[in-house]
């Protein structure tokens, strides 16, 4: 399978290295750049140096939906990676793929040990039996993040509980008052405020487990609940209480440099935050509304996974399960949860992060990880696994922002992405029968 | 003119085949096995990966028309393609005859106004978001001190607005290389003759240059719109991604986010065969009526 070009570079790898002669080529696609492009690189590199027997080689394909692209290309091309990272709504694409991709429990020898990943993290990219298909790569969960000083100046105590959305909205009352221009904003807006927020309240994203039980499954986002989410910050939205900035994670530049009081983003936000912020800021669990739920179930998982593409050799398999078993090592993943906030996929690297005393001297990096973890994932809370899924949320971008807008409410906006997202789903049906 | 060409002729048959078998090759490998492709695709509801595909006949047509956000989008496209046509052929005909007019500075001025041509789309979009970002743009912070609170992430009508701007800024330079060769071909004696007569500006304008001037504003027309429909990919993607709702999701949009981020590749395919269908029809249709007014 290997081709010229992959030929060339071994033999370039090659010759750079005498005792490299018996190595066997992993080829790694990923969708990072930047400092997290480093840090891979450099997991990479310390794989490469720990071991003589395998050469990971790790490629930038573009962004997520870009790196997918490549793959699916290249798959169709007969010229697939070993290893190709894909983002967490790409998942039920993958899983539907059945002869293109090899399971990851199928990859790892007899002693691989499941259960030592963390559930609500794995949960996502298990199939119905529990068993994992892809290796969770970088995993983040929706936080609020505040600004304290602009608090302050608004004149509420920056200690104030900000748990529920019945206090944060009497909250934005009064940063509204004081004359704050943007009490709140959010990234990622399907993500956190209607994926999330079903899991967080416990009510059905989808139909058939939120699509684990079968492709069959029916949008579920138009209840009550949702609604009335949707409803509370459509009104935000109009008073100014809540400033929409753009689909994707755009808000973030407005946060840190300050202009907001509050924002609704990523726990992996932390690095972004922690390096430009000029302001007291804190992290805090992501409210609920106590009208809904009594206490709140936990959040889902954002990021990406790593799946292992099926016509390789053996030596090939043997080379990435050894790679997967060291990124899944406790020294490993604790240092990558530290970089990049983050969260870790085993339970053995956040104790190890825990007694290194990370989380003392970094309030609130911990939060995320509690929010996951408090409690045991319900049907409802275990994740989504819906075909064409960013293409639907594309759909409930568009449909959100005519609530925003004020041109829709809040029930005829999500009956609208829920009919339009249906189709798509059928179509996905049929696609993957 | 017509009649004023000289004519080369070839004896034979196997000379001039050899003479464009160059072009037909290119145009079979790159537009008719694709095209091709597209329609045979366009039967089917394929996986993404290749691994099985399913007949379903003239299926993926019937979803994409009954869908009415795809037939809106076709009122998307003619609004953007018209005005993207109108904006860079209007402002640049008006430069043209600014530049046309000029005794000094003119090879300057050209240069100059050629220069947003070598700009890519892509980056045409990124320098338009720059200037008119909602927190950080130069324009959206004057407008701001004039009372104006732009928001193209929720107005649709600002929003259109800034593509067919970025759209239309670097077609100008185009349109106005064209407009000002066609202007330098008209004969001075003509106009000056008009000019003795005691015809001013406007009525030469209307009655002598602007028809000479039609063959140039003709192919111009269909050049551009050709255009806004294929090549102002890079400046929605880059600017509104299509939003907000669906204000800026024009057909070329639309095919590029259901093969590409939806992975439906028997939608994408039959979308990109409706397209080709429109185009031709379009372009059939100029040259069939309004050709007919041009003088050449």
């Amino acid at each position: 399978m290997k081709h010229t070009i992959s030929i060339l570079a071994a033999s370039a790898v090659l010759a750079s290295s005498q005792a490299a002669m018996a190595q066997t080529e992993i080829e790694f696609w990923h969708a990072f750049t930047g400092r997290l492009g480093e840090l891979v690189a450099e997991q990479v590199e310390t794989f490469n140096s720990s071991q003589s027997d395998y050469t990971v080689v790790a490629t930038h394909k573009g962004n997520y939906s870009e790196t997918l692209n490549a793959g699916i290309a290249a798959f169709r091309a007969g010229e697939q990676p070993d290893i190709l990272m894909v983002f967490e709504v790409g998942t039920a694409t993958m899983m539907a793929a059945k002869g293109a991709i090899k399971p990851v429990y199928e990859v790892m020898d007899d002693g691989f040990d499941q259960s030592k990943y963390i559930g609500s993290v794995k949960g996502y990219y298990t199939s119905p039996d529990g068993d994992m298909l892809s290796l969770p790569f970088n995993s983040s969960t929706p936080v609020l993040w505040v600004n304290r000083d602009k608090l302050e100046e608004a004149g509420i105590n920056p200690d104030t509980d900000l748990s529920t959305w019945e206090q944060v909205g009497s909250v934005l009352d009064q940063l509204k008052d004081a004359g704050v221009d943007c009490p709140m904003t959010t990234a990622w807006q399907s993500w956190i405020h209607l994926e999330n927020f079903s899991a967080y309240h416990d009510v059905p994203f989808a139909t058939k487990s939120n699509g684990f039980d079968g492709t069959d499954t029916e949008l579920a986002f138009n209840s009550a609940a949702q609604v009335a989410h949707i409803s509370a910050m459509g009104e935000w939205a109009q008073d100014g209480k809540f400033i929409y900035a753009g689909r994707r994670n755009e808000g973030g530049a407005n946060f840190r440099a300050g202009e907001c009081a509050l924002f609704t983003e990523s726990s992996a936000g932390y690095a972004g935050i922690k390096a430009e912020a000029e302001f007291d800021f804190e992290v805090r669990p992501l409210p609920y509304w106590k009208a809904v739920a009594s206490e709140p179930q936990n959040t889902i998982i954002g990021g990406a996974s790593l799946w292992v593409m099926e016509g390789q050799s053996d030596e090939e398999y043997q080379g990435v399960a050894a790679f997967l078993d060291f990124l899944s090592s406790p020294e490993i993943q604790a240092k990558w949860h530290q970089d990049t906030g983050y969260l870790p996929i085993t339970s053995e690297a956040g104790d190890l992060t825990r007694s290194q005393g990370f989380y003392e001297a970094n309030p609130g990096t911990d939060i995320a990880v509690i929010q996951m973890t408090a409690k045991e994932p319900t049907a409802n809370s275990k994740g989504l696994r819906l075909g064409s899924f960013d293409q639907i949320r594309g759909i409930i971008d568009e449909e959100l922002e005519a609530v925003w807008a004020g041109d829709k409410d809040a029930q005829a906006a999500l009956d609208s992405a829920v009919e339009r997202g249906n189709a798509l789903l059928r179509r996905f049906e049929q696609a993957s029968r | 003119m017509g009649h004023m060409e000289k004519r080369v002729t070839f004896k034979g048959i196997w000379l001039p085949l050899l003479l464009v078998l160059p072009q037909i090759l290119i145009t079979a490998i790159f537009f008719f096995y694709p095209a091709g492709q597209a329609i045979w695709q366009s039967l089917f509801i394929p996986d993404p990966f290749g691994l099985s595909m399913q007949w379903v006949g003239l299926g993926n047509f019937e979803y994409l028309l009954s869908d009415r956000y795809y037939r809106a989008s076709f009122v998307t496209t003619a609004v953007f393609s018209i005005l993207v046509t109108v904006v860079s052929m209007g402002v640049a005909l008006y430069l043209a005859i600014l530049a046309d007019r000029l005794i000094k500075g003119s090879g300057t001025y050209r240069t100059l106004l050629i220069w947003p041509y070598a700009v890519a789309p892509a980056v045409a979009g990124v320098l338009w978001l720059f200037m008119f970002n909602t927190r950080v743009g130069v324009v959206t912070w004057y407008l701001g001190l004039l009372g104006y609170d732009w928001n193209h992430v929720l107005n649709e009508g600002e929003a259109m607005g800034l593509v067919v701007v970025a759209s239309a800024w670097g077609r100008i330079s185009y349109n106005f290389l064209f407009f000002l060769a066609g202007l330098q071909a008209i004969p001075r004696s003509v106009i000056e003759a008009a000019a003795i007569d005691g015809a001013h500006f406007w009525t030469r304008f209307r009655t002598i240059v602007f028809p000479l001037l039609s063959p140039t504003t003709f192919f111009l027309l269909v050049v551009n719109i050709i255009y806004a429909f294929f090549e102002t990919f890079g400046v929605i993607h880059t600017i509104t991604s299509g939003g907000p709702q669906q204000a800026t999701t024009i057909l070329v949009y639309k095919v590029y986010s259901d093969g590409f981020v939806g992975q439906d590749l028997g939608s994408s395919a039959a979308q990109s065969v409706i397209l080709l269908v429109i185009v031709s029809l379009l372009t059939v249709i100029q040259f069939k009526y309004i050709e007919r007014r041009v003088h050449y």
